[in-house]
């Protein structure tokens, strides 16, 4: 055997230990990936669709807009009260109901009912909005985001999802065509 | 004394590194770099290592749970002895680098240094004012309270914009469907591992940068930086006119970040910890989210953009400007250095200091948003109850009740998103009143449903009373035509 022979073994030889190397990296990969792409693999967690409660319908008197909370469905003990989460119920003549949710459709600050001059107010950027939760002035671009509901047995039910943003269609909050309940 | 010679002896016999050291140490440095505007970097190292340190003794406390983080945070500010000092201690150095790290790179800029051959260090320092940045707001995010959980949602908001990936980007962040337990635990993975990691890694490189090509020489006018010559030059400066850094250009250095930390120790003495505020509790809604300081300006732009044209500039405003300084010292890495002779420099410093301190200072007082509670809280300055009918105090009350004063000033009080209305009988005449406040229109919401016929009279009635002293109030135009064409 020539030096030379043997040389070219030897980064044969590293070549193929590299190969293995990046072969059982490439098969290590493909959990760690799955892992942290978790939150956006959704079948795990589809649960949080789920319809909830927000109280008896009579807790929302016709005319009125009122603060409602639920406990999140995807909440884990550790999540202590962030997963308790605000909205605003209308109930618009007796009969039909606007869940809003609680984020301005701007940047997701926290709304704020004001019943004497039916408006929601944002404290952050100054979004307003009336009370059929259509934009009012500010820097939104559109209204505010609504929640499927429906009324069975006299209970007050809400599909939550997730936290709705401008840009997030799987909200499922957005496609809704105002005052047309699709459940009731 | 022997002893411990022998013992560094014992030692230097294994790691072979006094060698090395004692040559970095002593290594030339230009005469003139021992100067005052040298010491920005060696500081932003001091301050990176007080916040190690502070870090991990936080760490040895804070619990990275959605539903306990708040609370140890209290434990941490009045059980624990001190621990509100180490708390002050961490905000502050964190206050203070990004403040000094902003001005190293002025300084870097100013002078030049990004130039042949320290592209890859200006490279790097972009990188780790990147990090830095993000340590800021993650860390902002461990003090985990109201502002902390509405600045996520903004933080959600705005990457949810982005074009297709947005709403898995959110999920990304949030670590869920909401802001919860996993967005903490991940952020606290990101704060305390992932970018330390990195900055630790980065800030070596850069330093490695900093000793291999030589601080930048103290530019002088007229001496050109050409690729061809400059290596050569700066050899024979460092050469003929040269001190060696220790101990030669350290000491400033030393006096400075000595200043620095005392400076962060008298401020976390005297103004104490940052928060934290309310609870994370998403259903306390009585709350006006604000954030940090070094995220006030992004604040205003986001409240002062056109609607239409916010989520292009958040979206490609960012690339741009990372784009912008990594091409720096490609587009310009040779040529003068001095900022003597570079008054386009020295503008962008300016105009990027004046844009910041202005949307800073605005962002303090947010005339944008809506003052939630004037409406309740903010008497109408007497002057304008003063003799005034029935119907007009009548609407008076009815501009408080209906949150007008949220929005617009009387007497400098109220907030300030819509115009200011001390005079307002000046600028509308009694129609104009009507259909503004009927219609809205000029980002004021419409009130026509929310005002009955009664209640829009005597609120106008009040306007039409509210001018400043030795001013007529508006008269209607048409009855002016009217009357010219009678005459």
């Amino acid at each position: 055997m020539t030096p030379s022979d043997d040389l070219s073994r030897r980064r044969m030889l590293v070549k193929l230990g590299l190969f293995f190397n990046g072969a059982v990296g490439v098969i290590l990969a493909v959990p760690i990936v799955r892992y942290l792409l978790s939150p956006v693999i959704r079948e795990r967690n589809g649960g949080y669709e789920s319809w909830l409660a927000l109280g008896p319908v009579e807790q929302f008197p016709a005319g009125q807009t009122r603060l409602a909370t639920y406990r999140h469905p995807a909440a884990n003990p550790s999540d202590g009260e962030t997963a308790n989460i605000p909205c605003w119920v209308r109930n618009v003549d007796g009969q039909m109901f606007q869940v809003f949710a609680i984020n301005c459709a701007h940047l997701g600050c926290p709304i704020r009912w004001f019943p004497q001059s039916g408006l929601f107010m944002c404290p952050c950027h100054g979004g307003v909005y009336y009370e059929d939760g259509s934009r009012a002035s500010g820097p939104p671009e559109r209204g505010l985001f609504e929640y499927r509901y429906k009324v069975e047995a006299g209970k007050l039910l809400i599909q939550a999802g997730e936290m709705p943003t401008v840009g997030a269609p799987t909200a499922r909050l957005i496609n809704i065509p105002l005052g047309r309940p699709p459940c009731a | 004394m022997r002893l411990i010679q022998k013992i560094s002896h014992w030692f230097d016999e294994r790691l072979q590194l006094s060698t090395p050291i004692r040559e970095t140490m002593a290594h030339p440095v230009p005469r003139q770099t021992a100067s005052w505007a040298y010491v920005f970097g060696s500081a932003a190292l001091t301050v990176f290592g007080l916040q190690v340190v502070t870090g991990i003794l936080l760490a040895l406390l804070y619990v990275p749970s959605a539903g306990e983080a708040w609370n140890s945070l209290q434990v941490l500010n009045h059980q624990i002895a001190l621990g509100w000092f180490i708390r002050a201690l961490h905000g502050w150095g964190s206050n203070f680098m990004v403040a000094i790290v902003l001005i190293h790179m002025a300084q870097v800029f100013l002078f030049g240094a990004y130039k042949f051959p320290r592209e890859l260090t200006w490279i790097v320092g972009v990188l780790l004012l990147l990090m830095t940045l993000g340590m800021a707001f993650t860390g902002q995010v461990l003090r985990f309270d109201q502002d902390a959980y509405w600045g996520l949602g903004i933080g959600a908001s705005i990457s949810s914009r982005i074009p297709v990936l947005g709403p898995w980007i959110v999920n990304l962040l949030l670590g869920g469907p909401i802001i919860a337990g996993a967005t903490l635990s991940r952020f606290f993975a990101l704060h305390v591992f992932v970018v330390p990691g990195s900055l630790i890694a980065f800030v070596g490189l850069h330093l490695l940068l900093v000793l291999k090509l030589g601080i930048n020489e103290w530019p002088m006018p007229g001496r050109i930086v050409r690729r061809a010559t400059y290596l050569q030059e700066y050899h024979e400066l460092t050469r003929k006119d040269g001190i060696p850094f220790v101990p030669g250009a350290v000491t400033k250095d030393l006096f400075f970040s000595g200043f620095i930390l005392l400076s962060i120790a008298v401020c976390a003495v005297y103004f104490g910890p940052f928060g934290p505020s309310g609870q994370p509790d998403p259903t306390i809604i009585q709350t006006v989210p604000r954030p940090d300081y070094f995220f006030l300006w992004l604040y205003a732009v986001l409240s002062l953009l056109p609607p239409s044209m916010e989520t292009p500039a958040l979206l490609i405003g960012p690339v741009i400007a990372l784009a912008v300084l990594l091409a720096l010292p490609f587009v310009s890495g040779e040529g003068e250095k001095s900022w003597k002779r570079r008054p386009i420099a020295v503008l962008t410093i300016l105009l990027a200091a004046v844009a910041l301190g202005t949307l800073t200072h605005l962002a303090g007082n947010a005339p944008w948003s809506p003052v939630m509670d004037a409406w309740s809280a903010e008497p109408i300055p007497a002057q304008y109850l003063k003799s005034r009918t029935a119907l007009e105090r009548q609407g008076a009350l009815v501009f408080q009740a209906k949150q007008c004063h949220n929005c617009h000033a009387l007497g400098g009080v109220g907030g300030q998103r819509g115009p200011e209305l001390d005079r307002i009988a000046v600028e509308l005449a009694r129609d104009q009143l009507i259909r503004q406040v009927i219609q809205g229109g000029g980002n004021m919401p419409a009130y026509g449903k929310n005002l009955s016929p009664a209640e829009t009279t005597a609120l106008v009635a009040f306007l039409e009373t509210v001018y400043p002293a030795g001013q007529a109030p508006a008269r209607d135009p048409s009855r002016s035509v009217e009357f010219r064409s009678s005459q």
